[in-house]
């Protein structure tokens, strides 16, 4: 038997969770069709996301893309296809690769993450083409562009050191229309390994509280700065996310097994803590950098 | 004796030649063994310069590799090595996550930036500071000088002196200290 499993017609880490929902009670050996013919856009945290999420089935999950050209061509060119063919059993169309201009709205498109050189990659290829973008087009300081390419370096790391498997990042651009009007930068990493709570859990003499879950693990590692390694330079990564996140007035949400916890600027109005979520394996983490507005 | 290192030329000879960014954790170990490695081989005292010219960004795993976990072995070692170390070639962005390792680390280093300008960054207390002002302003102060500058009692003058010494920012010579960039 295939459970169908219905993408809605946009895709962002809010809507993901009920792709989750309809997965849920699916049990991971038993065949999905995960349809997504009727999506018209996706976040970067969505397409990332749906690939993590083939890689958490027991039973290659089956897929079928957006039937617009338009989008399926965007799903395209932002390199879903490319691993999604590897991942997925497809079905129906698939828009083939093209030469053609460069997706002026995707900085990244999507990238494997497994090992330290991979990350070195992701740094060099962003830092070619975010500055003209971020500086010309989101009005963001020349030194903010740097620290973006800090921030997209401790993201990926954090896949390295502790997933235990290999992940995804990507970073594009689009217009926010829904909650702030202005043009947002926004990086995706997604992974299907062992989570915060089990990295955590791993640290030699840790001791577990007896509220120990998701929800708590994330507060330690996204809050606190707690890492699995008791050297006192660990940590940090996450705690300069973070910085680097308040001071240009963006979002960063983290979601791994069933909670998700968000850092949440004026602008935005998500709950700093979700738990009880459908569960997901690994970690996904989602940034999001406003355009600067001038101020009057 | 004075010692420059080059931290991109490390970076391209033990990582990659194509490198221009320090990042990752285990790119940060093997440019902090690789300058270790080169630092067993000096005499002391030495005052050694860790350049970041060409190193165009630094990211706080690889800061804590490189800067955190190098001072404080040195900071810590037995035996009170006689090795200080100057950062040199820095720019705000390197400076960020510098600065964040230098206060998990409760550490403090000299750094240059890249306009040449002189300034100590990490944690020290405000006293210590005000004296390491006075040093850095003259060049070379004796607990004498120190003394007058800062109005404190002549033990007081000493012992934030001995103090700065032993954080490795000032260098004790005969009876007086120096600067770092002084002694370079």
């Amino acid at each position: 038997m295939t459970t169908v499993i219905t993408v809605p017609p946009s895709l962002d880490d809010h809507t993901f969770e009920q792709v989750l929902e309809q997965l849920a009670p699916v049990p991971v050996d038993q065949k999905v069709l995960v349809d997504a013919r009727h999506t018209r856009w996706a976040s970067p945290y969505g397409l990332t996301a749906l690939l993590t999420l083939a890689q958490t089935r027991g039973t290659q999950a089956a897929f079928t893309g957006p039937e617009t050209e338009e989008t399926a061509s965007y799903w395209q060119r932002a390199g879903f296809y490319r691993y999604a063919e590897e991942l997925f059993e497809m079905h129906g169309h698939v828009p083939r690769a093209r030469a053609q201009a460069a997706e002026s709205n995707v900085l990244l498109e999507i990238t494997p993450v497994a090992k330290s050189d991979d990350v070195h990659d992701v740094v060099e290829r962003i830092q070619s083409k975010a500055q003209q973008i971020l500086v010309n087009e989101l009005n963001l300081d020349p030194m903010a562009t740097m620290r973006f390419a800090m921030t997209l370096s401790e993201v990926c790391q954090n896949i390295v050191e502790h997933a235990q498997t290999m992940g995804w990042v990507a970073v594009q651009t689009y217009r926010y229309r829904q909650r702030l009007g202005r043009r947002v930068v926004v990086i995706a990493v997604c992974d299907a390994g062992i989570g915060f709570r089990r990295s955590l859990e791993s640290a030699p003499g840790r001791k577990l509280s007896d509220r120990w879950d998701d929800g708590m693990a994330l507060e330690e590692a996204v809050i606190r700065g707690v890492s699995r390694f008791r050297d006192p330079g660990r940590g940090q990564g996450l705690a300069g996310v973070r910085r680097y996140v308040g001071r240009w007035d963006g979002k960063l949400s983290v979601r791994s097994g069933t909670a998700r916890i968000a850092l949440v600027p004026q602008w935005d109005d998500d709950l700093p803590m979700r738990e009880n979520l459908p569960p997901l394996p690994g970690a996904q983490v989602q940034i999001t950098i406003p355009e600067r507005v001038p101020q009057r | 004796m004075i010692y420059h290192i080059s931290v991109s030329s490390v970076l391209r000879k033990t990582v990659c030649d194509l490198y221009t960014n320090l990042v990752t954790r285990p790119t940060g170990v093997a440019v902090r063994q690789a300058i270790e490695a080169a630092l067993a081989e000096l005499p002391e005292p030495n005052v050694t310069v860790i350049d970041f010219a060409q190193v165009k960004m630094l990211d706080f795993s690889c800061a804590d590799e490189v800067v955190g976990k190098l001072l404080d072995f040195y900071q810590k070692a037995e035996g009170q090595p006689q090795r200080y170390f100057l950062i040199r070639g820095v720019h705000d962005g390197h400076l960020e996550a510098i600065e964040a390792v230098l206060e998990r680390y409760n550490l403090a280093v000299i750094v240059e930036d890249e306009s040449g300008t002189i300034r100590l960054v990490g944690t020290l207390d405000d006293g210590a500071r005000r004296a390491w002002q006075v040093v850095n302003a003259h060049g070379r102060v004796n607990p004498q000088e120190l003394e007058r500058e800062l109005g404190a009692p002549a033990e007081t003058a000493s012992r934030v002196l001995d103090t700065l010494s032993a954080r490795r920012l000032v260098m004790w010579r005969d009876d007086g200290c120096v600067s770092l960039p002084q002694a370079l």
